[in-house]
C-alpha cells in the first residue's frame, strides 16, 4: 500500500502538487489521469523520490520514503519515466543486469541471471538481448526499459506515461502486458496515463487529478461518466457501453 | 559462450595489449639516445616518466569520473573551470600569506592545504550542478565557461596588484611544464592519487549505475547526492595533482576518454577507466619521447595536445549539435 498524506511540491511561487493525501491499494492496476500540468508526472517522481517533497509524507508499505535507505526502497519500488536518454552505449542485456543492482550492488549471482533471462523472455527480446539501444527502434527500447524494472523485481512498478511514442499495437501489448504482470506476477502497478480509453479498460482504480489536487478517484465505473470527465478536463466527453468497456469520445 | 562473455574478453584482450604498448613506450622512453652517465640519467627520465604517468592517470580518470557524474561526454573537469579554481587558490595563498611565508612552508603540507581548499570549493560550487537542478548541456557549458573566465579573471587581477616579488614566485609556481616538474611533490602526489583511486574504486560499483543519469541512479538505489560529492573529491584532488605538477591541460582529458568509449565498445567502468588511463598514458610518454628525440624542441608537447584536443572538443560539440 501506497500511502500520501497532505503531499506537497512548489516549483518557485507555483504548487505544483498540493497537499494530495491518496492511498493507493496493493495489488492490480491503478492509473492516475488528468489535464496537461495536474501534477501527475510530479505525484510519480514525489512517490520515487526523485524530486523531494516540501512537505507532507508517503510510505511505501509504511517504508517512509524520506527516512527509509534508498536502497531498501530500491528493493520495493521501482519507476519507468518517459524519457530515457543514456550517454553510455548499452546492450538490453546490460540495460536489464542493471535492474539486479538493488539486489546484488554489481555482483551478479546465478539466481541474478535467472531473473534477467526471465525479464528479456518476459518481454520477447531474447533476440534482440545483444543488440545496442541505439539500433533499436522505440518500442523495442521501451520493452527493454519495462525489463529492466521488472528485472528490479519490486512489488510496486511506477510507469510515466508508458505509451508515449508508441503505436496502437505496441501501446495496446504494452498494457496487456503490465496487466499480466500484475496478475501473474502479483505486482503493484501505477500508470499515468492521457488516454483516457486504455484508462478505462485496463484499471482497477482510477485517480483523476487536476490542479494539484485529486479531484475524484474510483472505479472505472465511477470516474468515466460524462460529467466527471467534464469536471477533470474541461471539454465535453460522450461515453459508450462497448464490449463491456466504457469508450470515451470526445474529437467532436 | 554468451555474447556479452565474449565482449568482456575482448575488451580484456584489447586492454592488455594496450598495457603492453604502454610499458613499451615507457621503457623506450627511459632508453632511447642515453649517452653518458647511466646513474644520472635514469633518476632524472624517471622523475619525469613518473610525472607523466601521474599526470595522466589523473587526467584520464578525473575525465571519465566527471562524464559520469555530469552525464555527458563533452565535458571535463578543465572545460568546467576545475584547473582554474586550482590557480586562484594558489594566487590566493600567495596573496594573503606572501611569498616568503609561502616559501618557507614545507611544500608537501601546502600542496596538502591547496587541496583542502580545492576539494572544498568544488564541492560547494560543482555539487548543485550535478544534482538535477540544471538540465540542459548549453547551460552547463556556459556555466563552465563563466566559472572559468570568473576564476582566472580574479587570479589576473590579485596577480596585477600583487608585490612584484610574490608574483614571481607565484609565476614559478603556475607556469608549470612537463619539462619543470617539482620533484618534491612527487611522493605527496603518488601518495594522494593512490588515497583518491582507492576511494574510487570502493565507489566503483555504483558509478555504472551512475553513468545511467540521476532519476535511473536514484530508481535503483543509489544515494545519488552522497556519490556525486565523493566523486567530486575524487576528482578535485585528481585535478590538484595533475594541475600542480604541469600546470592546466584543457583538452586532453577529452581527447582520451572519448577515444576509450570509442575503441573499448563497452560501457562498464572497469574497462573504460583503464582504457583512458592508458590511452593518456601512452600518448603522453610517447609524444614528449618524440617531440624530444624526434624534433629536438622541447616544449611544444602541450601545445600539440590542446590544438588536437581543441579540434576534437568542436566535433564532438557539432556533432552533438547535428543530433
Amino acid at each position: 500500500m501506497i500511502s500520501i498524506e497532505n503531499a506537497t511540491k512548489r516549483y518557485g511561487e507555483t504548487i505544483v502538487v498540493n497537499g494530495v493525501s491518496l492511498t493507493l491499494p496493493a495489488g492490480g492496476i491503478t492509473t492516475i489521469i488528468g489535464p496537461n500540468g495536474a501534477g501527475k508526472s510530479t505525484l510519480l517522481s514525489l512517490i520515487s523520490r526523485l524530486l523531494p517533497l516540501d512537505s507532507g509524507m508517503i510510505a511505501i508499505d509504511g517504508l517512509d520514503i524520506v527516512s527509509a535507505p534508498s536502497d531498501a526502497l530500491a528493493r520495493r519500488l521501482s519507476i519507468l519515466r518517459q524519457d530515457n536518454t543514456m550517454t553510455a552505449r548499452l546492450t538490453v542485456r546490460d540495460l536489464v543486469e542493471f535492474g539486479r543492482y538493488p539486489h546484488s550492488k554489481g555482483r551478479l549471482t546465478a539466481a541474478d541471471g535467472r531473473k534477467i533471462e526471465e525479464a528479456l523472455a518476459y518481454l520477447d527480446l531474447q533476440t534482440l538481448a545483444d543488440r545496442f539501444l541505439d539500433e533499436l527502434s522505440g518500442g523495442q527500447r521501451q520493452r527493454a526499459f519495462v525489463a529492466m524494472v521488472l528485472c528490479q523485481d519490486t512489488d510496486y512498478v511506477l510507469f510515466d506515461e508508458p505509451l508515449n511514442n508508441l503505436d496502437m499495437k505496441h501501446a495496446v501489448t504494452m498494457m496487456k502486458l503490465l496487466q499480466k504482470a500484475a496478475t501473474e506476477l502479483g505486482k503493484t502497478i501505477v500508470i499515468v496515463l492521457h488516454d483516457i480509453n486504455f484508462a478505462s479498460c485496463y484499471s482497477d482504480h482510477i485517480v483523476a487529478m487536476s490542479n494539484g489536487t485529486v479531484a475524484f478517484q474510483g472505479t472505472p465505473d465511477d470516474i468515466v461518466r460524462p460529467d466527471v470527465l467534464q469536471a477533470v478536463y474541461d471539454t465535453t466527453f460522450d461515453v459508450h457501453e462497448l464490449h463491456g468497456n466504457r469508450i470515451v469520445t470526445y474529437f467532436v | 559462450m554468451p555474447p556479452s562473455l565474449s565482449r568482456n574478453r575482448a575488451s580484456i584482450r584489447f586492454l592488455v595489449i594496450t598495457a603492453t604498448l604502454c610499458v613499451a613506450v615507457c621503457i623506450f622512453f627511459m632508453t632511447i639516445g642515453v649517452k653518458g652517465n647511466w646513474s644520472f640519467i635514469l633518476p632524472f627520465r624517471g622523475a619525469k616518466l613518473l610525472a607523466m604517468l601521474l599526470v595522466a592517470y589523473s587526467i584520464a580518470v578525473s575525465t571519465v569520473l566527471f562524464q559520469t557524474v555530469s552525464n555527458n561526454r563533452i565535458l571535463s573537469p578543465s572545460i568546467m573551470g576545475f584547473d582554474a579554481l586550482y590557480a586562484l587558490i594558489q594566487t590566493c595563498l600567495v596573496f594573503t600569506l606572501g611569498a616568503q611565508a609561502v616559501t618557507a612552508i614545507d611544500p608537501r603540507l601546502m600542496f596538502a592545504v591547496e587541496c583542502a581548499i580545492m576539494i572544498f570549493f568544488s564541492c560547494l560550487l560543482y555539487r548543485w550542478l550535478f544534482s538535477g537542478a540544471v538540465r540542459s548541456l548549453h547551460t552547463l557549458i556556459l556555466v563552465g565557461l563563466i566559472f572559468g573566465i570568473l576564476f582566472r579573471s580574479f587570479s589576473g587581477f590579485l596577480q596585477r596588484v600583487i608585490d612584484p616579488n610574490d608574483f614571481i614566485v607565484l609565476q614559478d609556481r603556475l607556469f608549470a611544464s612537463f619539462n619543470s616538474v617539482d620533484p618534491n611533490l612527487l611522493g605527496i602526489s603518488l601518495l594522494m592519487v593512490g588515497g583518491a583511486s582507492f576511494f574510487a574504486w570502493r565507489i566503483s560499483p555504483s558509478l555504472d549505475v551512475m553513468s545511467l543519469g540521476r532519476e535511473t541512479a536514484i530508481n535503483l538505489g543509489v544515494d545519488h547526492r552522497r556519490v556525486t560529492t565523493m566523486i567530486l573529491v575524487v576528482i578535485a584532488i585528481l585535478v590538484s595533482v595533475s594541475t600542480a605538477l604541469v600546470g592546466p591541460v584543457t583538452f586532453f582529458g577529452l581527447l582520451v576518454a572519448s577515444l576509450a568509449y570509442q575503441l573499448i565498445a563497452n560501457a562498464k567502468h572497469r574497462f573504460v577507466l583503464p582504457a583512458a588511463v592508458l590511452f593518456a598514458m601512452i600518448s603522453l610518454v610517447g609524444g614528449q619521447m618524440i617531440l624530444e628525440r624526434l624534433f629536438a624542441f622541447d616544449t611544444a608537447l602541450g601545445i600539440v595536445i590542446e590544438f588536437v584536443g581543441g579540434l576534437f572538443f568542436i566535433v564532438l560539440l557539432i556533432r552533438k549539435g547535428a543530433r
